[in-house]
């Protein structure tokens, strides 16, 4: 047997390309199917994680799966914003603690999450370097985002622009890197943490500019009237919080008009729970412009979809699988009559039939087993990053 | 060595046929075939080294009616006894010259491949001038040294018998007198016999005897259909005088 698998080898070896194509061929058809089981029970197992650990979620009326993966999985897709009189809402029932949330902006491809020290502590989530937020413009990185920026305390690091071509959108804004979270196997370690009021500075409704009442220069002023003055666009409004600057900056109007993405209520109990959501369902009827989901719910009407569509890719790859395989019995049926001058060969050098076979036999064998390793070797890099994969590919 | 009575054989849906009342070839004899194309000399050796059956009579070597064995004995039969170095040499691509060499000890279980194996293998391709030339594929060979290779691979067993087809037909005129020296000296010190087919009319004068197909004062007589007929008058217009068919 041993003799016949070296002659085996030695024939895939010498016709590699074809060789190389036959082991692709039969690896796809198996690791295909195999990966995207795996990643869907990846996927499964981290949406469903997330999603149970998190009680309710208040936001805007529209896509509930939209708000779910914006709020909880930091996805890419922004639902419309509510305004923070909508956490007082909730704080006022005493029903819940409301943990808001504003998922907008991003600093290099990384979702930068506005919040509170509340959803820390909801979290669970600790401080592995450095400490936690304290002051506007300081931003706390997540375990896998520092590896990915490279990034740790002392460090600065640039919000993205949401638009290369509007003068009067987003500028970039510089923080401050004070703390790196440890890792948490979830969402939160591909963010970027930053105070609420941090997040409106980078969209521009919290600002600093020079202290317009100590301007000299009447270029900076467009309009002076009775207390108050218009400045041109020449003032410099700062792109960076420092201690220098940091008392100059302001909101206008009330705080509670102020944008947020959505809000964690996390009820004090079942009980509360079902009062809130009764109380949202009830406003409802009567044009309630916001929505409360319990998350879990949501998840699974997705997971039940993705494994419906599962069950339809697992039909096509079983017909392209069967496609395959038989154009592979072809391939080895014109091969051996390819072949023909070959086999009569070693047939006149005293071969058997079964010897033969068992020639044909251990290419075959040869040909499953690399492809068997190349498959193994495939899923151990799915498995090993199939969190990161389950992240890039299915939750945005 | 060789003992032929009565044989016919007829290959299907083609005019050739063979017919040898008697032929005999001793122990240690080396004996040259020659004729024109298509006659049937390499039928003649597929006959004796058992890779083919007669249709009708016997074909005895050492004393072994082969005819009467069954496959799986045929075969190995074949492997312990005869060699045989055939007309196109017959070796694989894919394997390097010192592979094909081995290759009958790596495919047959009659023969057991082992360290004295392979360095017999490679004193033979020394004396036949390959040794250099072991991990080498047949297809980066010349014609000579692809036949080399083949008379290689055939004597490596150390056969009683050696069938030989037109071993000597690719090579230059100093390559044909070695690798017959080595050839005759291989039989010689087994005291095996040698059957070999050749159009070289120059070699003759040193086998013991020669058998020419196309005369029919030899040993046996072949007979041939018309369209083989006419090729051999095609390939050899001094034969085609004479009738090929009796």
């Amino acid at each position: 047997m041993i003799d016949s698998l070296y002659v085996a080898w030695r024939y895939l070896r010498y016709h590699w390309g074809r060789s190389l194509t036959l082991v692709v061929c039969v690896t796809l058809i198996a690791v295909l199917p195999l990966a995207l089981e795996l990643l869907l029970d990846e996927s499964k197992r981290q949406l469903l994680a997330r999603a149970e650990t998190t009680p309710l979620v208040v936001g805007a009326k529209g896509s509930s799966l939209d708000l779910v993966m914006n709020s909880l999985y930091f996805g890419d897709s922004v639902p419309e914003p509510i305004s923070m009189a909508a956490v007082d809402r909730i704080a006022d029932t005493d029903l819940a603690l409301p943990v808001p949330l504003y998922v907008r902006f991003k600093a290099r491809g990384l979702p930068i999450v506005g919040t509170n020290l509340d959803y820390f502590d909801f979290r669970g989530l600790k401080i592995q370097a450095g400490r936690n937020l304290a002051l506007l413009g300081e931003c706390v990185l997540g375990a896998r985002a520092a590896e990915a920026l490279g990034l740790g305390p002392g460090d600065a690091l640039l919000s993205s622009p949401e638009t290369l071509f509007d003068l009067a959108g987003v500028y970039p804004m510089k923080m401050r890197v004070v703390g790196v979270l440890a890792p948490t196997q979830s969402a939160d370690d591909l963010a970027v943490f930053v105070d609420l009021k941090t997040a409106w500075v980078i969209q521009g409704l919290v600002h600093g500019h020079q202290d317009l009442g100590a301007v000299t220069d009447p270029t900076l002023v467009m309009e002076r009237t009775d207390g108050n003055l218009t400045a041109t666009a020449k003032l410099v409004q700062y792109t960076e919080i420092t201690p220098e600057n940091i008392n100059s900056f302001h909101l206008h109007g009330s705080p509670a008009d102020y944008p947020i993405t959505a809000i964690l209520a996390l009820p004090h109990d079942k009980k509360s729970a079902a009062l809130l959501r009764g109380r949202y369902v009830a406003a409802g009827d009567q044009g309630e412009p916001q929505q409360i989901l319990v998350p879990a719910d949501v998840i699974a009407g997705l997971l039940a979809s993705i494994f419906r569509i599962k069950s339809v890719l697992d039909a096509v790859i079983l017909v392209v699988g069967t496609a395959t395989v038989l154009a592979l019995v072809l391939v080895l049926a014109l091969s051996l009559r390819l072949r023909a001058g070959e086999i009569a060969t070693i047939f006149k050098l005293g071969c058997s039939r079964a010897t033969i076979a068992r020639l044909l036999g251990a290419e075959i064998a040869i040909i499953l087993a690399a492809a068997a390793l190349l498959t193994g070797l495939l899923l151990a890099v799915v498995g090993h990053h199939d969190e990161a994969l389950v992240r890039a590919l299915f939750i945005r | 060595m060789i003992d032929i009575r009565a044989l016919e054989f007829a290959y299907p849906d083609s005019g050739f046929r063979l017919d040898i009342p008697s032929f005999a070839l001793r122990d240690g004899e080396k004996l040259a075939v020659i004729g024109p194309s298509g006659s049937g000399k390499t039928t003649l050796l597929n006959l004796v080294s058992g890779i083919i059956r007669p249709q009708r009579g016997e074909v005895r070597v050492a004393g072994t009616d082969i005819g009467t064995l069954s496959d799986a004995h045929r075969r190995a039969f074949r492997i312990r006894n005869v060699g045989f170095v055939f007309q196109d040499f017959e070796l694989l691509d894919y394997l390097d010259v010192l592979d094909n060499i081995l290759h009958p000890y790596r495919i047959t279980g009659a023969l057991r491949l082992d360290r004295t194996v392979r360095a017999r293998a490679r004193q033979l391709a020394d004396d036949l001038g390959v040794g250099d030339k072991l991990a080498r594929h047949p297809s980066h060979l010349s014609q000579g040294e692809r036949q080399r290779v083949a008379i290689c691979r055939a004597l490596l067993p150390q056969p009683r018998l050696l069938l030989a087809d037109e071993a000597t037909g690719n090579l230059d005129p100093h390559n044909k007198g070695r690798i017959l020296d080595l050839l005759f000296n291989s039989v010689d010190a087994r005291a095996a016999t040698l059957l070999a087919v050749t159009h070289d009319h120059e070699l003759l004068a040193r086998f013991e005897r020669v058998v020419d197909f196309a005369d029919f004062q030899s040993d046996f007589r072949a007979e041939v259909g018309a369209d083989a007929r006419a090729d051999i008058r095609a390939d050899s217009p001094a034969d085609s005088e004479r009738p090929l068919a009796t």
